[in-house]
């Protein structure tokens, strides 16, 4: 793993949403890492700005979706010279395809960044069934 | 481009040797934000990781600019003159016995001066970093502040 290479500039994403957002403001999507093993489906979310209580994590059926409200960072007297990024809410929706034990969903936000644990359902076991006759 | 080709001379005003052209990318903007609207718009940026946001008020310079993930002692702040670095690495654990479905976040190292556009006072310069945003506020030099001026 190359672990010291230079980190580059990346345009942040705009989420595209199927109808247009009520309230002004721009949505991004956060860039996630997903990775899984046998017990748990894991989910890291860069989030920059976004205040634990500002975080909204919604499983329904077999959606996921994240939120992050982000309130400007700038003060009232501020005047703008450079600005090289935007600032907007999160939000991104994931379908995932396991069964997930829902009372055992921990959440963990960090310095800007979110760490979901999805742990999986145990599988059910194979069953033979017999035909009585 | 132009704004970092600005930022590079901290001697002349941010202001004045690029107007004329300032002017012109202003008003391109204009032109493409009534056809497309401001979301299609996209930022000018130097290509430098991490891009930030240079603002000001009476007093200050802030520069905030987007670390996620980052503790306070992996950031390193340094200022000479007016010219502010910032530099650290962004490290990413990698996880032994998964198996990836998505991979976006990078870690790497990263380090960037920015040039202040006038003086400032190095003393007194802070910086924190919360929920994933580095603030840095820098007080403006006494020469630099605006003055107010009485007509007699």
């Amino acid at each position: 793993m190359a672990d010291t290479k230079d980190l580059q500039v990346r345009e942040k994403q705009e989420a595209a949403a199927p109808g247009e957002y009520t309230r002004p403001g721009l949505v991004f999507t956060p860039r996630t890492d997903i990775f899984e093993n046998e017990k748990e489906i894991v989910l890291l979310a860069d989030m920059p700005g976004v205040k634990p209580e500002d975080l909204n994590i919604d499983l329904r059926e077999n959606v996921l979706t994240l939120s992050g409200d982000v309130s400007p960072f700038e003060g009232a007297k501020e005047q703008n010279i450079l600005m090289e990024y935007d600032v907007g809410k999160y939000q991104r929706q994931f379908t995932l395809s396991e069964i997930i034990d829902q009372p055992g969903i921990e959440a963990r936000l960090n310095n800007g960044v979110l760490r979901l644990t999805l742990p999986k359902i145990a599988k059910a076991q194979p069953r033979k069934i017999t035909v009585n006759s | 481009m132009i704004t970092r080709n600005m930022f590079d001379f901290p001697g002349l005003s941010w202001r004045s040797p690029f107007g004329e052209i300032e002017r012109m990318r202003r008003d391109m903007e204009k032109i493409s934000n009534s056809m497309f609207g401001t979301r299609g718009l996209r930022r000018v940026h130097s290509g430098v990781f991490p891009p930030v946001n240079l603002t000001e008020d009476k007093d200050q310079y802030y520069i905030r600019a987007e670390l996620p993930g980052m503790e306070t002692g992996e950031v390193d702040i340094q200022i000479a003159g007016n010219s502010l670095a910032i530099s650290g690495e962004r490290k990413i654990p990698v996880e032994e016995g998964v198996k990836y479905h998505r991979r976006e976040r990078e870690a790497g190292s990263f380090s960037r001066i920015i040039n202040l556009p006038n003086a400032v006072d190095t003393e007194k310069i802070e910086a924190k970093l919360a929920n994933g945003i580095l603030t840095v506020s820098i007080p403006k030099a006494e020469i630099a502040k605006p003055r107010q001026i009485t007509i007699k």
